[in-house]
């Protein structure tokens, strides 16, 4: 028997029947929740609420536009957390009572739960951006929430449509959002495929910020790789775009420029997902403060938020955060059922971007939360990203390792 | 097996580390290794396994890194952010993994 079970096993026998332990949402964050909450407890029931069927992982779509990858190599079913042990519920989670202490699904379900953890993921700011909505989503797409798969699809599908010669758009919003190098990930491998299938193709990428992540070694490989086919405009140079005509395939910037392009790929301001907010968990900022010891929601105790959901501190918006914080927002879960204090937090964070096939780069951040929980801080004995300079090992490394990777966290997920 | 070991019993097996009977979960410290190398430490593709692997061994390669005296594409980015115990909690646990 595992040592917490041993541990636990007093205080949670005083408990009527076995502790409940619910997970929202079946992604990076939920997914890792529950499989490390069986693993760790067997003797509570852990529920998972996801409405999808399967899950596709946003990292690795970007190799799917690439074309390096298939949709179907990066879909991922509940069957093995099922055998776990975890019971699987196919819906949508509405709304949570944080006083009664349930769930409402959108099937009619109400379920109970004495910890819940929530991992929601995102939802997108419609209209933030003028004329981007749920319908312009179909004629521009996101490609940003994977959903079923539909909005990569579609990307694909426009991109192998692309007139040699033509050009493709992607809008990229201010900070924060998810996965901060995606993005740029995405342009590298839209030019990888375009080289090859359209070389004269090019590709604008209209940017509201002036900065990003492992911003020196994407432009350094964009200009080795990818030559004249990628622009950049960063937001203090016309880059933000605040209003769209899908009709038409304009991107309009901040100071009036239309942009005209054949295929636009439109990344839009975000917050947390609709039951964040709607359960009244989020702030003014549209993501739900979080104790950094327990990612219990600071107006909620009892509710660990964790995930692109949750206001993060200095912590990327990353599926690696989601995964290993996850198990310190189990671990603070069922140490207070248990009647005991958290454990002490230490989170990691690697962020892998492939550029092009063989050519990898990461950015490394390790944290940890400062005694009251008020903040998390970045070690500086450790992180930073992979060195600048002709370094063609390095790069091919990084890319197989990236691979490594992200086999390894969707086992820590799935298996 | 050990369902009826004294919580103090229980104790002393999870921190004798790879001697220990008890292959219990990675310490939390251990999380940030699992991303990459594996929930079981088997390692992926280019990843290097861990399991099993012998805990001094370990430790060695992580103070290596640590000194940086061991070239790395990533691993030396990361090391010299735990403490002592946590590396050495890391590779007990690993080497306590088949």
């Amino acid at each position: 028997m595992l040592l917490p079970a041993l541990l636990a096993a007093p205080a949670l026998a005083r408990a009527q029947g076995q502790a409940r332990l619910v997970v929202v949402g079946g992604g990076f964050g939920g997914a890792s929740a529950a499989r490390f909450a069986r693993m760790t407890a067997p003797e509570v029931a852990v529920t998972l609420i996801e409405p999808q069927p399967r899950f596709i992982t946003c990292p690795y779509g970007n190799l799917v536009l690439g074309g390096l990858r298939d949709i179907e190599s990066i879909a991922f079913g509940y069957e093995r957390l099922a055998a776990r042990g975890v019971r699987v519920v196919q819906d949508r989670a509405l709304g949570i009572d944080p006083v009664a202490r349930t769930v409402r699904l959108g099937g009619g379900d109400t379920l109970g739960y004495d910890r819940l953890i929530l991992s929601p993921g995102i939802a997108l700011r419609w209209n933030a951006i003028e004329g981007y909505d749920a319908a312009a989503a179909e004629m521009m797409p996101h490609a940003w929430i994977a959903g079923d798969g539909a909005q990569l699809r579609l990307l694909r599908r426009q991109l192998q449509a692309l007139p040699e010669g033509g050009v493709v758009g992607i809008a990229i919003p201010p900070n924060p959002f998810r996965c901060p190098p995606g993005p740029y990930e995405r342009i590298s491998m839209i030019a990888a495929w375009l080289k090859r299938h359209r070389p004269r193709a090019k590709i604008l990428a209209l940017d509201a910020k002036e900065r990003f992540s492992k911003q020196p070694l994407f432009q350094d490989a964009w200009r080795a790789l990818y030559g004249g086919m990628i622009e950049w405009v960063p937001g203090n140079v016309d880059g933000r775009v605040v209003r769209v005509e899908p009709g038409a395939g304009v991107l309009e910037t901040e100071l009036g420029t239309r942009h005209r392009v054949d295929v636009a790929n439109v990344i839009p301001p975000q917050s947390a997902a609709a039951v964040a907010l709607d359960s009244g968990l989020a702030d003014r900022t549209g993501w739900v403060p979080v104790d950094f010891r327990t990612f219990e929601a600071r107006n909620a105790p009892g509710i660990h938020v964790i995930g692109d959901a949750n206001q993060p501190g200095p912590m990327p918006k990353s599926g690696f955060v989601a995964n290993n914080t996850a198990k310190q927002a189990v671990a603070s879960a069922l140490a207070a059922l248990r009647g005991t204090a958290p454990p002490e937090g230490v989170y990691f964070n690697t962020c892998y971007s492939h550029v092009a096939d063989d050519y990898g780069i990461s950015i490394v951040g390790l944290f940890r939360p400062n005694a009251d929980g008020s903040a998390v801080e970045e070690s500086r004995d450790a992180g930073g990203t992979s060195p600048r300079g002709d370094l063609p090992e390095q790069r091919r490394l990084e890319a197989r390792y990236a691979d490594g990777w992200y086999e390894s966290i969707t086992a820590d997920m799935f298996s | 097996m050990t369902h009826r070991l004294p919580i103090a019993a229980a104790l002393l097996l999870a921190l004798a580390g790879p001697s220990a009977a008890v292959a219990g979960p990675a310490p939390l410290a251990a999380q940030g290794c699992v991303g990459c190398h594996g929930p079981e430490g088997r390692g992926a593709g280019a990843v290097p396994a861990l399991a099993g692997r012998d805990a001094a061994e370990l430790q060695a390669l992580l103070n290596a890194f640590r000194s940086g005296d061991r070239p790395a594409t990533i691993m030396t980015r990361i090391v010299p952010g735990y403490s002592e115990e946590e590396l050495a909690a890391v590779a007990a646990h690993f080497a306590g993994l088949r």
